[in-house]
């Protein structure tokens, strides 16, 4: 574990993490740090292995290798992927929520943030047999636990709502009520899988406020695809782009990282279709056709709907691996425009596009072969 | 209004000619139809030859009957249900104050089931209401306590068993294998089945945590058919398919007996005539406190955590992972709690029978159990109870069904219709009430008032 002194800045310290489905690596050695009282925000195209990394560090992957630690605010350090699924919310303080929400939607609201006591009460009420009794100190426990909901309810401002159905609320009320259900299991590290999907712009102004005030208790770990939300309220940026971090930093310097406006945000029209004239091949256009989609609501990311670990770990030690061809991933275009320009001093675009096709035209089946993947329903899909 | 009414009367005309074509038609399909099924019947003769049995006289009752019953829908009926419904739309829709019988459901239920036994003795005397308390009181309660104990498991968490009389089989068999050899008493083999069951109820759980949905149906199906071949082949032991008879009775704590030839037998000590009702009697009100118990551990629990974990785990367990909350004993819990009830109800049922054999723990007892909790509604106490009644009180009313004699002649045996009947009402209820007596969920803590949560939100769980 860490003993260095710095290393408790951190409140969560992710090394070399790989995750592979089968001889597809959803995560290739993924190292970056999240700072104790900030939002740390992981951004990447569509398929990038953002959930997947959030899966491997709430329990619901085991990594095929590397190691995620927690430093929780009393010293105490939990190597997260050592743990089982539900000890990580319960002693790791480790809270999430997810990408198609997961509310239950038949309970009321109250309920909802009663059920995400769980182990506290479980505790006061002797493990049932006190409260089946009515002992006094499960009462009090009790009525402390509906206080703490109250509290996130005013806060997520669904106070009026909290006898109806969480399944009665509109989306934006379930996102905000998934976020105080997650913060009524008393987190250090909350993890939100985007949390703004679907939002309408005051929506999501009214998040980003919700977001701000948490973070003065409990650090954020973020998966969001609006900017907004990110460049507004993230201190960190992490992005990530097929399974791999191709820049880190804050939202400034990410912003104008020319390697993630190309993976992310991506690369010139013209350049596209040069490649796509070139190449000629419609898989390829799907590649690179991974800029931040407007469209994109939960439930479009096959991430969650992966079965269990038990389903896709046997496959893990495979040794084959498949790797992306370098034609798909923009940051490498960027990085072999990089190059050339330096061999020879010419209007950056031609070259470049040149260049990327040269390498993604013998790679061609490569290309295929990962495009099918992902529309095959495979876990953890990437495009 | 005058715009409205004129119409209508345009409209009423019509109908009775079309109910008059319709009518008709009816007929004539019905003619059509039955005159080879009623008007034609073979026979054999008193010398073995087949002969044509003519019967027009009934066939012309049958056409007539549906020609005249098509008439009086079209024409009569089905224009006032158009105009109930169009009344009903028209009227604001006034959210209707329950009434008194509604409000006070559950301590009017209480009532009478304690008046029960007293209102039959005095209706039917002592020998008379031995049938009603019996056949109909202890019988309902019995599937009452089981589709409660059921409950937990299917209503609550959501897991779909199929094989829940194995722990009703096993708390019976505990009763009368321990009964019979140790000689032990009913009140401390009770809580012993209960534990045995439950004990079986986590060892079903373990094998089965992984499995969702159809498997896990599947599973316990099997479990099920599992215990009571084990029953049946494990001879030295349970005695096979001859069972297990003179199951000591249940005393009352001790104090009383109900045996005639015992000292302390109920009439001797309280010297009163003897009668074999005394016993039913007690038993009756032996298996309602059984029910309470139910009820209340069942109440209780849905307000601690773990009653609100299985029912999170019905909703979503994904979710309740994500929560902290350990998914694999909150399953086992399901389980062996509501097994445990299902051994409370076993050994209640073999003092009470006296005898058991694996006959009375065959699949079909699984199924109505499970049917009584579906039609009841999924979680709620009350409808199940009321399903209980219709279930079991009604397949038991429907053996009463001799006046039928006097309507279809002596040879018809209505027993053989009961099935048929019970199954059309089931049809008939799930078609009116998709989600069972009582739809509707009742939360568990509220912030300003209580509202039911109406079934469309709650989910069936995934097994």
């Amino acid at each position: 574990m860490n003993t260095t002194p710095s290393s408790s800045d951190f409140i969560l310290q992710v090394e070399h993490l790989s995750m592979k489905f089968g001889g597809l690596v959803a995560i290739g050695d993924l190292s970056f740090q999240a700072r104790r009282g900030e939002i740390t925000a992981l951004i990447g195209p569509n398929g990038a292995g953002k959930t997947t990394v959030f899966n491997c560090i709430t329990g619901f992957y085991k990594p095929t290798e590397g190691m995620i630690t927690l430093n929780k605010r009393d010293g105490s350090t939990y190597l997260l992927e050592r743990l089982p699924n539900h000890e990580i919310p319960a002693r790791a303080n480790v809270a999430r929520t997810f990408q198609n929400i997961r509310l239950f939607s038949g309970m009321t609201l109250l309920e909802n943030l009663l059920v995400a006591q769980h182990n506290k009460l479980m505790k006061a009420s002797g493990y049932t047999f006190l409260g089946l009794f009515g002992f006094p100190s499960y009462r009090q426990a009790s009525a402390e636990s509906i206080e703490l909901a109250r509290h996130w309810l005013e806060k997520a401002d669904l106070v009026d709502r909290a006898d109806d159905p969480a399944g009665d609320l509109p989306y934006g009320a379930q996102r905000r009520l998934e976020i105080a259900r997650a913060m009524c299991t008393g987190p250090e590290l909350l993890c939100l899988d985007e949390p703004a999907a679907g939002l309408n712009p005051r929506e999501s102004a009214a998040l980003n406020e919700l977001l701000m005030d948490i973070k003065n208790s409990t650090s954020i770990l973020l998966i969001e695809h609006d900017m907004s939300v990110v460049m507004q309220i993230s201190d960190h940026v992490v992005v990530l782009e097929y399974g791999r971090k191709i820049s880190d930093g804050s939202p400034q310097t990410v912003r104008t990282d020319p390697r993630v406006i190309a993976a992310y945000l991506g690369v010139d029209d013209e350049e596209v279709q040069e490649v796509l004239v070139e190449v000629g091949d419609e898989d390829v256009i799907e590649q690179l056709d991974t800029g931040p989609d407007s469209a994109h609501g939960p439930g479009n990311s096959a991430s969650m709907m992966a079965g269990p670990v038990s389903d896709t770990f046997e496959h893990a030690d495979e040794g084959e691996r498949v790797t992306v061809s370098k034609g798909a991933s923009k940051a490498a275009q960027v990085d072999a425009r990089a190059a050339s320009i330096a061999r020879k001093p010419q209007p950056a675009a031609k070259p470049a596009a040149k260049s990327s096709t040269a390498k993604a035209a013998p790679k061609k089946p490569a290309a295929k072969e990962t495009a099918a993947k992902p529309t095959a329903g495979k876990p953890g899909g990437r495009k | 209004m005058a715009a409205t009414v004129s119409p209508e009367r345009d409209v009423v005309a019509p109908p009775i000619q079309r109910a008059f074509r319709e009518g008709l038609y009816a007929g004539a399909i019905a003619l059509g139809l039955f005159v080879l099924f009623i008007g034609l019947r073979t026979d054999q003769n008193i010398s073995n030859e087949l002969i044509l049995v003519q019967r027009w006289l009934l066939l012309a009752l049958v056409v007539i009957a549906t020609a005249v019953g098509r008439f009086l829908y079209v024409g009569y009926a089905q224009p006032a249900m158009e105009r109930a419904k169009a009344e009903k739309a028209k009227a604001p829709a006034v959210v209707a104050e329950p009434g008194f019988v509604r409000r006070n459901f559950n301590k009017i239920g209480i009532v009478v089931l304690l008046l029960y036994p007293i209102a039959m003795v005095l209706a039917f005397g002592f020998q008379g209401s031995l049938k009603w308390v019996d056949n109909f009181g202890i019988q309902i309660l019995i599937y009452v306590m089981l589709a409660w104990g059921l409950n937990i498991v299917v209503g609550l968490a959501g897991l779909l068993d199929l094989g829940y009389v194995a722990f009703y089989a096993v708390g019976a068999y505990a009763y009368a294998l321990l009964g019979t050899h140790f000689g032990l008493s009913f009140w401390i083999l009770l809580p012993a089945a209960g534990c045995m069951a439950a004990f079986w109820g986590v060892m079903l759980g373990f094998p089965v945590l992984r499995l969702r949905g159809d498997y896990l149906a599947i599973v316990t199906l099997a479990f099920g058919e599992i215990i009571r071949l084990v029953i049946i082949n494990w001879r030295e032991v349970t005695n096979g398919s001859a069972g297990i008879s003179g199951i000591p009775k249940v005393s009352f704590f001790g104090l009383m007996s109900f045996n005639v030839s015992d000292p302390n037998y109920i009439a001797k000590v309280l010297h009163i005539a003897q009668s074999g009702a005394y016993y039913k009697i007690f038993l009756y009100y032996l298996i309602l406190a059984l029910c309470f118990l139910t009820a209340f551990v069942t109440i209780r629990l849905r307000r601690l955590p773990v009653g609100r974990a299985w029912e999170a785990l019905r909703e979503d367990e994904i979710a309740c992972r994500s929560l902290g909350i350990n998914t694999t004993t909150t399953k086992l819990t399901a389980f062996a709690t509501g097994a445990m009830f299902g051994g409370f109800a076993g050994s209640f049922f073999a003092a009470r029978q006296g005898f058991v054999s694996p006959e009375s723990f065959v699949f079909l007892e699984s199924a109505i159990i499970l049917a009584i909790v579906v039609l009841g509604g999924m979680g709620s106490l009350g409808g199940i109870a009321v399903a209980a009644l219709v279930m079991i009180g009604g397949t038991e009313i429907l053996r009463e069904l001799g006046f039928l004699k006097v309507v279809f002649g002596p040879d018809f045996t209505p027993e053989l219709y009961r099935m048929l009947l019970f199954g059309m009402a089931m049809v008939i209820v799930m078609l009116w009430k998709p989600r069972g007596f009582v739809g509707s969920r009742e939360p568990t803590a509220f912030l300003k008032e209580r509202r039911a949560v109406s079934g469309s939100f709650t989910k069936e769980g995934h097994g």
